[in-house]
């Protein structure tokens, strides 16, 4: 017997906001997080990109100093958005072996590696931190997480580049379909608005290098877009089978329906400009939320504003989607956020939760001039949903050939 | 020279009180640090490097699992110092 799985409860701390609502707030109101970057390795090392979408409350103005200097950016990150999550879905009491955490980012302890690294050359082995190790490890920001929800029922972490917590979503299903655990808290995070990542993203011409225009800088769909924005933060979701959600009288913002994950094998970077993974994806997903394609009413796009990512993903919606595809309407959040790399998946996935929640789709800004390559129905300002049922996408893609797909559907009752 | 207890005590009660939070006024000479402070052996690492930072010190490592309580410590960096 399959259950039904329920999202209870949403957290995230992103470059438009500490927490979900003002974030959520913001994205409605077309804000845009990026901003300025003001480090003083900016000017030292000559980054050529100088603006991210840093976040917009420091975590060190929400966790204790012991918690600053225990973890790293990341998971720090991260414990906001469980801490916001757990509470939003007022769970009192659990089995800790029946709760789990999947919980993902994209490249790990960066910051701690890199001061580790300045350390030991500067004041050598003796003043690297012991805590370096846990701090620095990819599954550091699970661990935090499990620990603190004092989660028993297996704390796990994707990996899979930007497609991390998407598939850290899609992981989750599975173990609550079973019914071997109840409850799952989801997410990703990342932290790596730091030169080195900066320059290595760079030196691959994936960033936009619009220095004069930040927050004009991530503009997916758009003819003028010239790479993608770094973003950081967290966000997680509380996954919940619907018997046991019931069970306790819980708030329910919709259904997880279906996930899904594939691989390209094409290329290390590059996605497949047939995009046959990436459909693959969407169609397994569909499947598994025992939906057809005329039953899909929005999609949060992956859409990072790269010049060959944004065509390759539209490329795969029209492979699955054919005439219908332009009944969709699609937003790219990534244009206000943007691109959280580890944790772009979770808070995509709660704006597309929301979307349904709330019947409104946020919208994508800067589309100044729509790349004619893309005739999508993209969404730029707020746009309410007609009456009736809503299936939703949520699409991520990584480096390394990573495709993964989740659905939600307004929930019923 | 030697340290002051004192001047050493309130010093470590400092660190210890900036890597784990514990108010340093709980910091005193009797508290067993794994026992009445709950300080792991990780924390005490970073308190080691820290004291010998602060204090001018060299604390071997081979030394501190001497230390148990905070008056082992202090009594150690007066000696030392």
């Amino acid at each position: 017997m399959t259950k039904k799985i329920v999202v209870t409860g949403v957290g995230a701390t992103t470059p438009l906001g500490g927490d979900v609502a003002t974030t959520w707030g913001n994205l409605l109101a077309g804000k845009s997080g990026i901003s300025r970057i003001e480090y003083d390795w900016i000017a030292q090392y000559e980054v050529p990109v100088t603006f991210a979408g840093q976040a917009a409350v420091k975590a060190s103005e929400v966790l204790t100093p012991q918690e600053i200097k225990r973890l790293d950016p990341s998971s720090q990150f991260a414990l906001i958005a469980a801490r916001e999550a757990w509470a939003d879905a007022g769970i009192t009491e659990i089995t800790p072996e029946r709760l789990a955490v999947e919980f993902s980012t994209g490249i790990g302890g960066v910051w701690t590696l890199l001061d580790a690294f300045d350390t030991l050359k500067e004041r050598g082995p003796r003043r690297v931190l012991p805590m370096t190790v846990p701090m620095l490890m990819p599954n550091g920001p699970a661990a935090a997480v499990g620990m603190d929800l004092a989660a028993r029922g297996g704390v796990r972490t994707a990996v899979s580049a930007c497609a991390s917590s998407t598939e850290a979503v899609a992981n989750a299903i599975t173990r609550l379909q079973t019914g071997e655990i109840d409850v799952v808290v989801a997410g990703g995070c990342e932290a790596a608005i730091h030169a080195l990542p900066i320059s290595a993203f760079a030196a691959m011409h994936a960033l936009s290098k619009r220095n004069d225009d930040p927050a004009a800088a991530s503009r997916p769909y758009d003819v003028g877009r010239d790479g993608f924005v770094m973003g950081e933060g967290g966000a997680a979701l509380v996954l919940e089978t619907e018997d046991h959600a019931k069970a306790r009288g819980a708030r329910i913002y919709a259904e997880l329906a279906g996930g899904a994950v594939t691989s390209d094998a094409y290329h290390i970077t590059a996605p497949d400009p047939e995009g046959s993974g990436a459909a693959r994806a969407v169609l397994a997903t569909l499947e598994m939320a025992g939906a057809k394609i005329t039953d899909v009413n929005h999609i949060n796009a992956h859409a990072t504003s790269t010049p060959v990512g944004d065509i390759a993903e539209y490329n795969a919606l029209k492979r699955v989607f054919g005439d219908h595809l332009s009944n969709i309407p699609v937003t790219a959040t990534k244009s206000s956020t943007g691109h959280l790399l580890g944790g772009a998946g979770a808070i995509e996935a709660i704006f597309t939760v929301l979307a349904i929640h709330n019947r409104v789709i946020p919208p994508t800004i800067n589309l100044d001039n729509q790349d004619p390559e893309i005739p999508l129905d993209v969404v730029t300002s707020p746009r309410e949903f007609a009456a009736g049922p809503i299936l939703a996408l949520s699409n991520s893609f990584g480096f390394g050939g990573h495709n993964a797909v989740i659905a939600f559907r307004s929930y019923e009752g | 020279m030697a340290l002051a207890q004192a001047d050493v005590l309130a010093g470590l009660a400092e660190i210890v009180n900036d890597e784990t939070g514990i108010p340093a006024d709980s910091v005193q000479l009797d508290k067993h640090f794994t026992n009445d402070l709950d300080i792991d052996s990780i924390s005490m690492m970073t308190i080691v490097v820290n004291c010998e930072d602060k204090f001018g010190v060299k604390i071997p490592d081979e030394e501190v699992k001497n230390l148990e309580t905070v008056g082992d410590a202090v009594n150690f960096i007066v000696s030392a110092s």
